[in-house]
């Protein structure tokens, strides 16, 4: 059974998004996107600077069996990215909600988790989804 | 549909996917876990949706010489195998596979998952053609697991108290007890596949799991195989393209006596010379895919089959080009050009990085 953290808010394409006491938005994917993707062997990353919409296409996972994109869950600039994943993109497996964090934006929006599930609401989704599977 | 092995795989919590029509374990735990396995110890596979079918009867050797790109003649001894492809009146490859004499008059050949029913329909509409007195046996009773990697001989030798499989050579199968097995493979390390009875198969797989095997997936197969410059059905290979287009001249024989299936045809096709080759391709900073774009130094070409590979740490493909092209290169990946280097497959061999 994959983790939810409580604390954090979650998309309906598999990211997960932690407010920071600062304001900006770190984002990353959950432990069940990494648990079906596989073995992740390459991250293509964002730029920082990069204005982004909610829901456009921010950074590139590469598992062995296939590229998904990421998305970002919030409008706003990307202001940081996971340098490390480019020589550890396992982390992504190992750790997806602490080391495996990808970019981190700053939000337009001063409720950037307005749109976003809650953890109960995105294991639903995922119970759905897989049984779809 | 589902193989003998199913129930195993299911309780082994693997991740199953649909594989031209079959019930089929991606992975059981990690892709790059079961690769390295294979490399370094010994995994096992179920690949038992791959279909064994017996040839047998006095014209079974004139009817293979038919219809197999390479001389079943060659095979002097029962046992010995042979990997040949199966061609269309054409020249393009319906199957790669292996064939193995099992007596005077018999062979079996084990025909890929994806075009079984289609083989076997090419095969018995050509009995029908030739007359020839062979009866062709699909052996859906059958199961197969592959055992690989440089402890595989060692672990099964163990497992079966069966001491002479140590001197068995490579392409040759022996008989004990109820088991067939073939010292062949599609890794690049040294192993075995296993034909047992359906029945018998759980259990064996049991055992051999007991014995330290580690259950891989079609991921770590397809990775394993990928790193051995070895073609797949399909993908690499299809019945648009001839044995020259996909790196396979090698397992012609063109004796003009024999008059195979797609004989003629080859041998137009080389008259009129080869615009393309397979080949293999390097690239750093990102992961080549079936079907991408290639530039080269010759023209443009495509990716027809591409992955990371576990044991160099980078993206490793096989690629269809312009036959002059050589140097670098660059791959099309979402919309960036990023740069790689043509190679001369196989990328691994026993383990270690074998392209210049």
């Amino acid at each position: 059974m994959s983790e939810t953290p409580q604390e954090l808010r979650y998309t309906d394409t598999h990211e997960w998004a932690r407010t920071e006491p600062d304001g900006t938005v770190c984002v990353g994917i959950s432990d069940f996107a990494q648990d079906a993707l596989g073995d992740v062997v390459f991250i293509e990353l964002p730029e920082t600077g990069t204005e982004v919409a909610a829901g456009a296409e921010v950074a590139v996972i590469e598992s062995v069996k296939a590229a998904s994109d990421i998305y970002s869950p919030v409008s706003g600039e990307i202001v940081r990215v996971n340098d490390q994943l480019t020589d550890a993109p396992d982390l992504v497996n190992s750790e997806p909600y602490e080391g495996g964090w990808i970019f981190v934006v700053q939000p337009l929006s001063d409720d950037p988790n307005a749109d976003l599930l809650t953890a109960d609401q995105y294991q639903e989704f995922c119970e759905t989804d897989s049984n779809e599977h | 549909m589902k193989t003998a092995l199913y129930e195993n795989h299911v309780r082994l919590d693997a991740q199953l996917v649909d594989f031209a029509g079959w019930q089929m374990p991606m992975r059981y735990s990690s892709t790059i876990d079961e690769h390295h396995a294979v490399r370094k110890h010994v995994g096992m596979f179920d690949v038992s949706h791959m279909l064994t079918v017996d040839f047998e009867g006095p014209q079974s050797t004139l009817f293979l010489r038919k219809l197999l790109a390479s001389d079943v003649n060659k095979l002097s001894k029962d046992g010995q195998a042979l990997y040949t492809v199966m061609l269309n009146e054409r020249g393009g490859i319906i199957d790669d596979l292996i064939v193995y004499r099992l007596h005077e008059t018999s062979f079996r050949i084990v025909f890929n998952a994806g075009v079984a029913d289609t083989d076997l329909e090419w095969v018995t509409s050509w009995q029908q053609t030739t007359a020839y007195s062979v009866s062709i046996t699909p052996r859906r009773d059958l199961s197969i697991i592959a055992v690989q990697g440089p402890n595989a001989l060692q672990t099964v030798v163990e497992l079966l108290d069966c001491p002479q499989l140590i001197s068995v050579q490579p392409f040759t199968a022996i008989l004990h007890n109820e088991l067939f097995i073939g010292r062949t493979g599609y890794t690049g390390e040294d192993g075995v596949e296993i034909v047992c009875p359906n029945a018998d198969a759980p259990k064996f797989w049991n055992r051999l799991l007991d014995a330290g095997a580690l259950p891989c997936g079609l991921g770590a197969r397809d990775t394993l195989r990928l790193e051995a410059g070895m073609n797949l059905n399909g993908q690499d290979m299809t019945p648009d393209h001839t044995p020259y287009e996909c790196a396979l001249s090698w397992v012609l024989d063109l004796e003009p006596s024999r008059d195979f299936v797609g004989q003629t045809a080859l041998e137009e096709t080389n008259r009129h010379g080869i615009a393309t080759k397979l080949t293999g391709i390097v690239l750093q900073g990102g992961v080549m895919r079936s079907g991408y774009e290639v530039q080269s130094n010759a023209g443009l070409g495509t990716i027809t089959s591409g992955s990371f590979s576990p044991t160099l740490g980078y993206s490793i493909a096989l690629a269809r080009i312009p036959r002059t092209s050589t140097g670098e290169c660059s791959v099309l990946i979402r919309n960036k050009h990023k740069a790689g280097r043509i190679v001369r497959p196989p990328f691994v061999r026993h383990g270690e990085k074998v392209h210049k």
